[in-house]
């Protein structure tokens, strides 16, 4: 009934293999033309052209002065930015069906548990990832969400690919904290901030005894090995940042407390309330990812303003706009959508085009590869048809890693 | 409190100048679109005691009006949100899951400063609903989007014991499936409703043999009474709907029993929009920045829009505020248009399809002549990002003034703008 002729099998996959060949030798050189190519570091570019070789960003410069080799794909359009950079995403952790079997964004079992590895639980190929992706999102720093002191650990993912060692860029890369806002609603304790400061001060002096202890030249009076204090000795060292989820003014000021008592390295995330408090953020050089413009203004969100991306940015507070975690819908917000509405409300067009590029890059510590268009750094292209913030533009094509992975349907 | 203060007496002056719209006001030289036709370049709008007495591009001005000059505006009439939950209302509770004699206007806080949102966003009349949490979750109420105290200020009915001030929402799907006493399959969501509704038709019967014969009359029942006003199509059905089956079994109840009704949300309209067109039915929809959140929402699609004006299908739009934002409702049409609908429907979708979902397009939804002077003054393209809504206007009324610091302030957020929080639970 069904026999196989081995002949033909080898010849199929022969032809198959010499197919993928083709199109990845083929998908290996992009050359991407633009009207506007915006480097966001550089000069923006009229006739711009992008070379792309093996992954990585080759040559940026006009038309008039980049020849495009032969062989190379040429994918053109209006407008060229880097690849987007999400600087807070819970996607691939809160997935879209939002059914209890995909929301890995929060374990209550406990109100501070940072051991837990976001590389454990990231779903590379959830369908919200890809959504991003085709509207040009290369690359999210995502992980565990807020609602906990300390959740869990957050890492950076390139939005295509099939397993986490083919997306992701670093293993960890800071520890997701809540200061008030759900946290109450979440866990019977802390039910107040005050006492939530006192359980996260209490463990991190554990874990400065810990790090002296583990120190010891005396192997035999190091500690037993333990996964929390590891990780929050990590965090004592600098080595990952403090993402403290923090919206009204006195959370925000007591994570600045906390951050200062132990010197971490602070991220302050939502910051709904960052415009009441620019010395105070300015002095405790923290960074701010700040809450998707639309999102919905409840609890102690309530103060927020569209206009707080445009003020921070204008007394050089470097800004990057977040897609946050949604309970509902929309599961994943697009930080391009969200960035278009501060641009309409006093963020320039070129710090709206950073919060989403560069700013974000650097903040997650991926700048020497990602956020801008520069020669060395990753294949991440975006075409629009127009502005990008334009409600009636579209992404045309999205290039990720070097290779096309999104393409409108026309 | 400043701002609560500087709102007071916005209000304050707002009554102030209710009375005082006899004097015909002029705004010339703006882009007009009147939406029951071509775009008017360079276009005068004349209204009078809260009505529209011209519009066009040769106008005649009388000598006693006022005449503002809006070169280089934009004009369309008042944003109609066909779907919306501002106001701290809510209707019927978790007592049962059909409740056709609650009405949300006996809810609904006309204070309630985030129907600001609205305003600041362009909208000037609301079909304020009730959630989706039950098959039937009560009356909806119409209402102008005034500065007013009571309801009696804001409903477009002008009196809410006699007669019909609204709507009936309905939902089906996941949102009202849940322990009893609501049912725990779509097959029993459906069959809970045409229960009703059968009794509903015995009800009509007894009252039409009481009209004949007065001994015969039933007793007062005011569910039935309610539900009646459905079956004689005086009552609309606004129907939360979102996968395709769902879409067509709402349709299908409405066909049963003959009644009027408009489809919401309706994520899958793409897949189904044939059947949709051939129903007859409007569709009022949302448009959500990703797809999922919830089980019927997976397939959401914004290519619904263009999907459903090229079959033929009569499409409006709406908020569901808070789940989008009312200040963004122009968005709607901009997306629409992204996905390949025609500016024109688009703009209709925001405006005179929304009126004629909520059976208004006599009064409100179009500048023409004899309407209501419902308009809103914009800084550019109703489809630009970049673009303000810079007053907006119900019935000769300015009801939001972006010049305005305070209003500024309601358009954009800020500390202790708006204080109440809104809990609207959608599950």
């Amino acid at each position: 009934m069904f026999t196989i002729n081995i002949e033909n099998m080898i010849k199929y996959i022969l032809f198959t293999a010499s197919l993928l060949f083709v199109i990845q030798f083929t998908e290996a050189q992009i050359a991407v033309k633009g009207e506007t190519v915006y480097t966001v570091t550089g000069e923006t570019i009229k006739n711009g052209i992008v070379l792309i070789r093996d992954g990585k960003i080759t040559k940026v410069g006009s038309a008039s002065k980049v020849k495009i080799p032969n062989g190379f794909k040429i994918y053109e359009g209006k407008v060229v930015t880097p690849g987007l950079v999400d600087a807070h995403a819970t996607v691939g952790f809160s997935g879209i069906y939002n059914q209890k079997s995909d929301q890995m964004q929060l374990d209550k079992s406990s109100p501070i548990q940072p051991e837990l590895r976001a590389i454990d639980a990231y779903n590379p190929q959830e369908s919200l990832v890809a959504f991003l992706n085709s509207n040009g999102i290369t690359t999210v720093h995502t992980g565990h969400g807020p609602g906990a002191p300390i959740s869990g650990q957050t890492f950076v993912a390139k939005t295509v690919g099939k397993t986490i060692e083919d997306v992701k860029l670093d293993d960890a890369t800071m520890l997701a904290m809540t200061m008030g806002g759900s946290v109450h609603s979440n866990f019977k304790t802390p039910g107040t901030v005050a006492k939530e400061m006192a359980m996260l001060r209490s463990e991190l002096i554990k874990a400065q005894e810990y790090q002296k202890k583990s120190s010891n030249s005396d192997a035999s009076k190091r500690p037993a090995r333990n996964l929390k204090m590891e990780t929050l000795v990590m965090l004592l060292e600098g080595k990952l940042k403090a993402l403290i989820t923090a919206n009204s003014s006195n959370s925000i000021m007591t994570a600045i407390r906390l951050a200062k008592e132990f010197n971490l390295k602070l991220v302050l995330d939502g910051a709904s309330e960052s415009y009441l408090l620019i010395d105070e953020i300015k002095a405790a050089n923290a960074e701010v990812v700040l809450h998707p413009t639309k999102a919905r203004g409840y609890g102690d969100m309530k103060n927020m303003s569209w206009e707080t991306a445009g003020i921070l940015a204008n007394v050089g507070v470097p800004v990057a706009i977040q897609s946050g975690y949604e309970p509902y819908v929309p599961k994943t917000r697009v930080i391009l959508f969200e960035a278009a509405i501060a641009v309409a409300n006093g963020l320039s067009f070129n710090d709206g085009l950073k919060s989403i590029t560069i700013n974000a890059a650097k903040i997650i510590g991926q700048d020497n590869r990602i956020g801008s268009l520069e020669k060395g750094k990753d294949g991440d292209v975006v075409i629009f048809d127009g502005d990008p913030f334009e409600y009636l533009t579209t992404v045309t094509t999205v290039i990720t890693n070097g290779e096309l992975s999104y393409e409108v349907k026309k | 409190m400043k701002v609560r203060i500087s709102f007071i007496l916005l209000f304050l002056c707002s009554l102030f100048f209710l009375n005082s719209q006899n004097t015909p006001i002029a705004y010339q030289g703006a882009l007009i679109y009147p939406i029951n036709g071509n775009p008017i370049e360079n276009g005068t709008l004349l209204v009078q005691n809260g009505k529209i007495i011209a519009v066009g591009s040769n106008v005649n001005i009388p000598q006693n009006a006022i005449v503002n000059d809006v070169s280089g505006k934009v004009i369309m009439p008042g944003l109609i949100d066909t779907h919306s939950h501002l106001g701290n209302g809510s209707g019927g509770d978790r007592s049962g899951a059909l409740h056709p004699e609650v009405r949300l206007l006996d809810a609904l806080n006309p204070m309630a400063v985030d129907l600001m949102k609205a305003r600041s966003g362009g909208i000037t009349t609301l079909n304020i609903m009730p959630g989706s949490g039950h098959l039937m979750s009560g009356q909806t109420v119409y209402i102008k989007n005034k500065l007013g105290k009571v309801i009696e200020d804001l409903t477009i009915c002008n009196n809410v014991s006699s007669e019909i001030c609204g709507g009936m929402k309905m939902a089906n799907g996941t949102n009202s499936i849940r322990d009893k006493p609501f049912p725990g399959t779509r097959a029993k969501s459906a069959a809970l409703v045409r229960e009703l509704f059968i009794k509903a038709q015995d009800y009509q019967k007894k009252l039409d043999a009481g009209k004949k014969d007065a001994s015969k009359m039933p007793t007062r029942d005011l569910k039935m009474e309610a539900l009646v006003q459905i079956l004689e199509r005086k009552r609309i059905v606004h129907f939360h709907t979102h996968r395709h089956d769902d879409v067509l079994t709402a349709i299908r109840i409405s066909k049963e029993f003959g009644f009027k009704i408009v489809l919401h949300h309706v994520s899958e309209a793409w897949k189904v929009a044939d059947e949709i067109a051939e129903a007859k039915v409007p569709v009022s929809l949302i448009f959500i920045d990703s797809p999922g959140g919830k089980m019927e929402a997976v397939d959401l699609d914004p290519k619904s829009a263009p999907f459903l004006e090229k079959a033929g299908v009569d499409v409006a739009f709406h908020t569901d505020d808070p789940i989008t934002d009312s200040r963004l409702f122009l968005r709607s049409a901009a997306i629409g248009v992204r996905e390949g609908m025609s500016k024109q429907k688009a703009l209709e979708g925001l405006t005179l399809a929304g009126a004629r979902m909520l059976e208004l397009d006599d009064r409100i939804g179009s500048l023409e002549k004899g309407k209501d002077a419902d308009f809103i003054i914009l800084s550019g393209d109703p489809l630009s990002v970049y673009t303000h809504v810079e007053e907006t206007w119900i019935e000769g009324q300015k009801v939001y003034d972006r010049k305005n610091k305070t209003d500024k302030a309601f358009a954009v957020g800020g500390y202790q703008v708006y204080p109440e929080t809104t809990t609207h639970v959608h599950d």
